[in-house]
C-alpha cells in the first residue's frame, strides 16, 4: 500500500473503545471548518478539522505534522550525547525533564549510578520545570476562554523567575541541555540554591493570588464545569497520562509507581479529580503545583554535598553494550518515554520518543464531539500540549 | 510481577497454540520481551489486557523498527580433493581450507509495544511481531481495537515504516502529507531528488543544486532525443 492509502473510516471493529457518532438534527448544512493550522488558540501549528451543526461539533479530526522534523532519525545519525541538546527541542516548556527521560533511559540501558547531588539537583530541576508548566498551562486556558493577557502574564512572571534560576545554573534560559548520562553537566553553587529557596518561598503566595483570582470566577466555573468530560475506563485504554488521566480519577503517578530518580524519598500526594471535565483539570494542575513546592522544598533542605557526575561515567567514545531499554518519567504533560536500541556502536540504533502530549490528544475527538465550537478551543487547551513534541 | 517466562506459560494455557517465543534482552535492563506471531496476536493482546493478575490495562508505547536484509559472510571449512604431482607422479590427497561464504538473512519489519498495568502499578511486558519481509508482506494486525493508545501511534508505524495494520479503522499518515510516497524511518530510505531553488545556496546545498539542475538538464536533452518532447 501507498502513502495515499486509506482503509476505510466507518469500519469500528468490536471493541473500539469510541462513543456513538452524533448525527447532524437534519436542520441547515452541515458546516465544514478548518480550525488552524494558524489559529492563535493552537499553541503552534496544528490543524483541527471540525464539522459542525450550527453550533454543535458533530466530527473531529486532528492534523499533524506541520513541525515534523524527524527527530528520531536525526538520532540515529548522531552519537548518544549529541541527541541530549535535541531533546530540549522537543517540550520546549520543560527542556529539563525531557533531558532526565533521555538520560534515565540511556541510564537504564547502561546500568549507569547517578551520585545523590545530582539525583537532588534533577528532582529540583525537574520540579520547577513542573511549576513552570503547569501555571503556563493555567494561564494559557484561561487566556482561550477570553481573559486575554492578564492571568497568563501573571504566570509569566513566575515563569521568568524560574527561568533566571535556569540561565544562571546552565547558561540558557530554555535550551538548558543540563543533564548527562551518569550525573549533571554543572554543579550548582550555594548562592543558586539560596536562589532557588528564595524564589520557591515566594510561590506559595502566588498560587494563592492566582487561585483567589480565578477558582471561585463565575465565568471560568460556567465554561468549565461539565465541559469536555473524559472517562476514566477511556482515558486508562487510550493511554492517557499526567494531570489529564488524574483529573479523571485514575491514581497513577510514575513518581510514585516506579519512583524513579530517588521520588519514594519525599512526602507528597497525588490530587484526584472526579469528574474528569475541564474545570477538574485545571484545579488538578493547581494542586500538583502546590506538592511540587512541598517537594521543592524537601529537596532544597536535604541537598547533599559531593559530586555531580559519576567519575566513571564515560562520555567520550560511549558505546552501549548490545541491547535496549525503555526509561520513562512523569513528565509534566505525562508520561515522556524514550525507547533505546543499541547495537553496539556509538550511535543509537533506535531512538524513539514516546510523546505525551501526542497521544493524550487521541481522546480529543471524544470530548469534543457534541460541545460547542467554542468550547473546543477550551477543551484542547485543557489538553496542555507542545506542537514540538506532537511533531517531533 | 511475573517473569517473561511466566507470561509465556500463560499465554500459552489460555490462547492454546499461540506462537509465543522470549527474545532475551541482553543489557542490563533486563526488558527482556515476547516474540508473538501475527496470527495470534490479537487473543494474546486481548488476553494480557484482561487477565486478572496481569491486568496490563495500559499500553504506553507503541513503535516500529527496522530490520534490513542483513549480508552475512562466515568463514567454512571445506575439504576437497587436490591433485599434485609430486616426482611425475600424479597423486590425490585431500586438503581443507577455509572459505568465505555469504548468505544474505532476510530483514523484517518489527512492531514493539510496552505494556503497563495501571491497575496493578507494574510493568513493563514489551510484545512485539515481525513482518515477513519488507517488501510486499508488511501486515500486522492492530492493536487499536483492543487499546485505544495505539490509535495515533500506529499511524505514524504506518507512516514512518510501512507497516500496513489490518483492523485499524482509520489507517492514515500521520506525519508526512497524504501524497508522501515514501517511508523515511526505514535504514534505506533516500532522499527524493526534488530540490528546488533556493537564495542563499551554499556549500553542500549549493553541490546538490548543481547536481540536481545538472539531472533534469540530462533528462530534458534525452527525452528531445527521442522525440517525446518537442525540441525548442
Amino acid at each position: 500500500m501507498n502513502g495515499s492509502g486509506y482503509v476505510d473510516a466507518t469500519l469500528k471493529p468490536e471493541g473500539w473503545n469510541r462513543p456513538p457518532v452524533i448525527e447532524p438534527d437534519g436542520e441547515g448544512e452541515l458546516l465544514e471548518v478548518a480550525m488552524g493550522p494558524h489559529h492563535p488558540s493552537t499553541h503552534g501549528v496544528f490543524r483541527m478539522d471540525v464539522a459542525l451543526d450550527g453550533e454543535r461539533v458533530i466530527r473531529l479530526k486532528p492534523v499533524f505534522g506541520y513541525l515534523h522534523r524527524n527527530h528520531e532519525k536525526l538520532a540515529e545519525g548522531m552519537s548518544y550525547l549529541a541527541s541530549m541538546p535535541f531533546t530540549d527541542r522537543l517540550d520546549y516548556i520543560c527542556p529539563m525533564t525531557n533531558n532526565w527521560a533521555y538520560a534515565l533511559a540511556v541510564e537504564t540501558l547502561t546500568g549507569q549510578e547517578v551520585p545523590e547531588r545530582a539525583e537532588y539537583l534533577r528532582v529540583i530541576c525537574g520540579e520547577l520545570t513542573r511549576v513552570v508548566n503547569h501555571a503556563s498551562a493555567v494561564g494559557f486556558l484561561i487566556q482561550e476562554m477570553g481573559a486575554s493577557g492578564t492571568p497568563l502574564m501573571y504566570a509569566f512572571k513566575e515563569r521568568e523567575k524560574v527561568l533566571d534560576l535556569f540561565e544562571s545554573l546552565t547558561g540558557a534560559r530554555m535550551m538548558v541541555n543540563y543533564m548527562r548520562f551518569g550525573g549533571c553537566r554543572v554543579d550548582a553553587t550555594p548562592a543558586w540554591l539560596d536562589g532557588v529557596r528564595k524564589v520557591v518561598a515566594g510561590l506559595p503566595k502566588f498560587v494563592d493570588e492566582f487561585e483567589n483570582l480565578l477558582t471561585g470566577n463565575e465565568i471560568l466555573m460556567a465554561r468549565t464545569q461539565g465541559v469536555g468530560i473524559l472517562k476514566s475506563d477511556l482515558a486508562v485504554n487510550a493511554g492517557i497520562t499526567g494531570p489529564m488521566l488524574r483529573a479523571s480519577g485514575v491514581n497513577y503517578d510514575i513518581r510514585k509507581v516506579d519512583g524513579y530518580g530517588i521520588y519514594n524519598r519525599f512526602k507528597f500526594r497525588v490530587p484526584l479529580g472526579d469528574h474528569g471535565d475541564v474545570f477538574d483539570r485545571f484545579m488538578i494542575r493547581l494542586l500538583e503545583l502546590r506538592e511540587s513546592l512541598k517537594i521543592l522544598e524537601q529537596a532544597l533542605k536535604e541537598i547533599p554535598g559531593g559530586p555531580v557526575m559519576d567519575p566513571k561515567a564515560k562520555l567520550r567514545g560511549f558505546r552501549p553494550k548490545p541491547g535496549e531499554a525503555y526509561g520513562r518519567i512523569e513528565a509534566p504533560k505525562g508520561e515522556l518515554g524514550f525507547y533505546l536500541i543499541s547495537d553496539g556502536s556509538p550511535n543509537p540504533y533506535r531512538y524513539r520518543v514516546r510523546p505525551p502530549s501526542l497521544i493524550n490528544l487521541t481522546v480529543l475527538e471524544d470530548m469534543c464531539l457534541g460541545q460547542n465550537v467554542a468550547d473546543v478551543v477550551l477543551i484542547f487547551g485543557s489538553v496542555d500540549i507542545v506542537l514540538g513534541e506532537v511533531d517531533r | 510481577m511475573k517473569t517473561v517466562e511466566e507470561i509465556k506459560a500463560a499465554i500459552l494455557a489460555a490462547v492454546p497454540g499461540a506462537g509465543v517465543e522470549i527474545v532475551a534482552n541482553p543489557s542490563v535492563s533486563g526488558q527482556h520481551s515476547l516474540l508473538i506471531a501475527p496470527g495470534s496476536m490479537v487473543a494474546v493482546a486481548t488476553f494480557l489486557r484482561d487477565d486478572v493478575d496481569l491486568k496490563l490495562d495500559f499500553l504506553s508505547n507503541a513503535t516500529g523498527v527496522d530490520w534490513p536484509d542483513k549480508e552475512i559472510s562466515e568463514k567454512v571449512k571445506v575439504t576437497r580433493p587436490v591433485t599434485k604431482t609430486v616426482d611425475g607422479v600424479e597423486t590425490v590427497t585431500e586438503e581443507t581450507v577455509e572459505e568465505t561464504r555469504k548468505r544474505v538473512e532476510p530483514g523484517y519489519l518489527e512492531a514493539v509495544y510496552h505494556l503497563f498495568s495501571m491497575a496493578k502499578g507494574h510493568g513493563p511486558v514489551v510484545i512485539r511481531m515481525r513482518t515477513a519481509n519488507r517488501s510486499d508482506k508488511v501486515e500486522l494486525p492492530s492493536l487499536t481495537p483492543t487499546w485505544r493508545a495505539a490509535e495515533f501511534q500506529e499511524r505514524e508505524i504506518f507512516d514512518l515504516f510501512g507497516i500496513v495494520f489490518t483492523g485499524h479503522p482509520d489507517l492514515r499518515r500521520l506525519l508526512m502529507w497524504d501524497e508522501f510516497k515514501d517511508h523515511p524511518m526505514r535504514r534505506d530510505y533516500v532522499e527524493p531528488d526534488d530540490f528546488e531553488y533556493e537564495p542563499t545556496a551554499h556549500d553542500d546545498v549549493m553541490k546538490r543544486a548543481q547536481e540536481h539542475v545538472a539531472r533534469v538538464k540530462a533528462a530534458e536533452a534525452a527525452a528531445v532525443q527521442e522525440g517525446t518532447v518537442a525540441g525548442a
